[in-house]
């Protein structure tokens, strides 16, 4: 009892009560800390925009001194699991064979988690023309297509990449990219339907399956406006890749809202969608055809993917240099070290995503038989008929279609 | 001060030396300089982001402009579109965050009075229950949102027990529920609720709690008359500490809510800045956030921060 009563004052309710009064400038204090935290949120704004609010919607192309000769390197940034990685020896044997061929130093990061995030992270610099400390960047079709648009990206120099001839026929000419001046694929997956092979035996043949009474509140759908969508659309018969538009995008979203208000659909998630196939509060849903292929890998094969009958999507990731970076050239060594078919193979062992890269399925022959029939990292003629690419948004269209689809999913 | 010698303290200046005056006037300085970088920080981390942030939340976006490209007007309307759109998020991040501070109280309270005061004579068992309640901060708050999501999963022990019971409809689900979202929010802020409450009991003089009693006070009118006044100023730092970061969390309806009836405005704000890129509904938004706050903390303070408290 000794202790703290020392402590004490003399008086000490009233001191207590005086204490009260003082009390009052400790909440404006953590009021402010408050307010401030929410200020950061403004400042975020303001990096965000930087540059914006002049007008003009190119990028001021800068003239910039490629260094690739003087500085040995080359700064890639790309998305996570997404280059083989060797684990006993932490690191990455392709970059390393890169390194040792050409003598240039590659600084891997996996800087990328969501096209739209990256975006906010990188487009204050990129609209004033400044080095973002990359000379790769890794984004998916439509966000490729809103960089090159918005001229933030350098066209590259085919001459620098003579294994661009082995680029699959089908992904030569993109609507966002004719000739791929400014970008080169990187993988590319499927958007599909997947369920646990246990808890739904008698699986899915389309989307509209999902809907299903004995799925109810076991569904997740992705977040990826263009995926869930494009499913959604390609379920009722409406052809993705052509002229489309706001009646077609209206009633599939309304399938979608439905079924999220009556509770079938569970949650509408990004990549965390695998951890509840793991915990078992999603037995059904739209999900990406690589995150599965790994999914059965790391627990025992419990679920299947298929493209639905009425087709799926599929989308890819590409290469591209961001305007102001200084090292171009080395940059496009790179791509091409990539697009050797041996190497591509290397990498397709690993990430399990569909290979763009011809002549790479005769070199996986060599390094592991059982994945040239692995579907999803080689599809079939068939395969890609069923895989379909979402048609190009315009500004306006991309700004009203994700404000809908976000309000529909609730944020 | 230089000014013309008029009052009476000029007068009384002007008989001091020179040195003394510069003296004083040096330690008026130093005053300042030591403000200073205070004074900078708040300026250029506080002040300088709200003005932008207002100025953002005005912005427009010409029709046909590029994606993320706005250009500065007074374009009120944002206001009211974001509020008519997203009103029954605001209120459901406010009614979310009550539910929170006050279980965090109901909880709280007798954890905080229980390591203060009931283990004052055993030190070492209260400095073991004062780590624990402090551990939480040692590991990331995602992750142990995240691991919620494992407790209450489908088929984990929780839901499991509930359902046998018959408190769970065999069909219901706990995870993607506002009962998560509560109890994620009520979790994590938890320890900003019982550590004030604990630095004030620890002081409470036990010798009063005797005093009531000998005075003839029931335990239950000694801990109304004496215990919670006295420890009133915790509580009431632990609940706007427990408030006012609850109303703006998002992480906890992200990942432990579903997406129809457990949104709260953090995860709208976030979604207008980095899905819809935009940038002047995202501003708007923390704009009516950061005030309605004010606002309700204001009031609090006003009606409860003084010696009416109880």
């Amino acid at each position: 009892m000794s202790n703290s009563h020392r402590r004490l004052p003399e008086d000490p309710q009233i001191r207590a009560l005086v204490n009260m009064m003082s009390s009052r400038s400790m909440s404006r204090r953590s009021m402010l800390g408050a307010a401030g935290a929410l200020g950061l949120t403004g400042l975020l704004a303001a990096c965000g925009t930087g540059g914006t609010g002049t007008g003009g919607s190119k990028a001021p192309a800068p003239s910039v001194e490629d260094l690739s000769e003087s500085e040995k390197t080359v700064n890639w940034a790309n998305w996570t699991l997404y280059l083989d990685y060797d684990d006993a020896k932490k690191n990455y044997p392709t970059l390393q064979k890169f390194t040792k061929e050409t003598g240039i130093k590659v600084s891997y990061s996996e800087d990328i988690d969501g096209n739209d995030t990256y975006y906010g992270k990188v487009q204050g610099q990129l609209s004033a023309g400044q080095d973002i400390g990359k000379d790769i960047f890794t984004l998916t079709d439509w966000m490729a297509s809103r960089m090159i648009r918005q001229g933030y990206t350098q066209e590259l120099d085919h001459a620098n990449i003579p294994n661009i001839s082995n680029l699959l026929p089908n992904l030569q000419n993109v609507d966002f990219d004719p000739g791929r001046k400014h970008s080169l694929t990187w993988q590319s997956g499927y958007a599909g339907i997947a369920w646990n092979k246990k808890k739904f035996p008698k699986g899915l043949r389309n989307v509209s399956d999902l809907w299903d009474p004995a799925l109810k509140g076991r569904v997740t759908v992705l977040d990826e406006m263009r995926d869930t969508m494009g499913l959604l659309m390609l379920d009722n018969g409406v052809d993705i890749a052509g002229s489309w538009g706001d009646n077609e995008f209206g009633a599939a979203l309304d399938v979608l809202r439905d079924n999220i208000d009556n509770g079938q659909i569970r949650q509408v998630k990004g990549n965390s969608y695998k951890e509840d196939f793991i915990s078992g509060d999603a037995i059904a849903g739209i999900v990406w055809s690589g995150d599965l292929t790994q999914l059965n890998f790391e627990n025992d094969d419990q679920w299947e993917f298929v493209l639905p009958e009425a087709g799926g999507t599929l989308w890819s990731d590409n290469l591209m240099v961001p305007v102001a970076a200084k090292h171009k050239t080395n940059a496009e060594k790179l791509m091409n070290f990539y697009y050797d078919p041996a190497i591509a193979a290397e990498v397709a062992a690993y990430v399990n995503y569909i290979c763009p890269v011809a002549g790479a399925r005769e070199e996986m022959e060599k390094i592991d038989p059982e994945l040239v029939e692995n579907h999803l990292i080689f599809p079939s003629e068939e395969d890609l008929t069923k895989a379909h690419v979402i048609r190009t948004l315009n500004a306006d269209e991309e700004m009203n279609f994700s404000s809908e689809f976000q309000s529909a999913i609730g944020v | 001060m230089s000014s013309p010698v008029m009052t009476k303290e000029g007068k009384v200046r002007d008989l001091r030396s020179k040195e003394e005056i510069r003296a004083e006037r040096r330690k008026g300085r130093t005053g300042v300089y030591l403000v200073l970088p205070g004074l900078l920080v708040l300026v250029l981390f506080f002040a300088l982001p709200v003005v932008v942030l207002l100025a953002m939340s005005l912005y427009t976006r010409p029709p046909g402009a590029e994606i993320g490209q706005f250009v500065p007007a007074l374009q009120f309307s944002n206001y009211a579109t974001v509020l008519g759109a997203y009103w029954p998020e605001l209120m459901r991040s406010f009614g979310f965050a009550l539910i929170a501070t006050t279980l965090a109280l109901i909880i709280g309270y007798p954890m905080a009075y229980l390591v203060a005061v009931r283990l004052r004579e055993r030190k070492l068992l209260q400095g073991i229950l004062l780590v624990l309640l402090i551990a939480p901060f040692f590991s990331s708050f995602i992750l142990r949102t995240q691991s919620w999501k494992q407790i209450l999963a489908d088929e984990g022990f929780v839901a499991q027990t509930l359902k046998a019971v018959g408190l769970l409809a065999s069909d219901g689900h706990l995870t993607a529920t506002a009962f998560a979202v509560v109890a994620g929010l009520t979790y994590n802020f938890l320890p900003f609720m019982v550590l004030p409450i604990y630095a004030n009991l620890e002081r409470l003089d036990t010798r009063l709690l005797e005093a009531a009693g000998d005075l003839y006070a029931s335990p239950l009118t000694t801990f109304r008359k004496v215990t919670l006044p006295l420890s009133a100023p915790g509580v009431f730092a632990g609940t706007l500490l427990t408030f006012i970061p609850a109303a703006g969390d998002y992480v906890n309806a992200a990942l432990l809510g579903n997406n129809r009836n457990t949104t709260m405005i953090g995860q709208v704000i976030d979604s207008r800045f980095f899905r819809v890129i935009d940038y002047p509904g995202a501003a708007a938004l923390s704009f009516v956030l950061m005030v309605s706050i004010l606002i309700l903390v204001t009031v609090y303070i006003r009606k409860f921060g003084t010696k009416d408290l109880m």
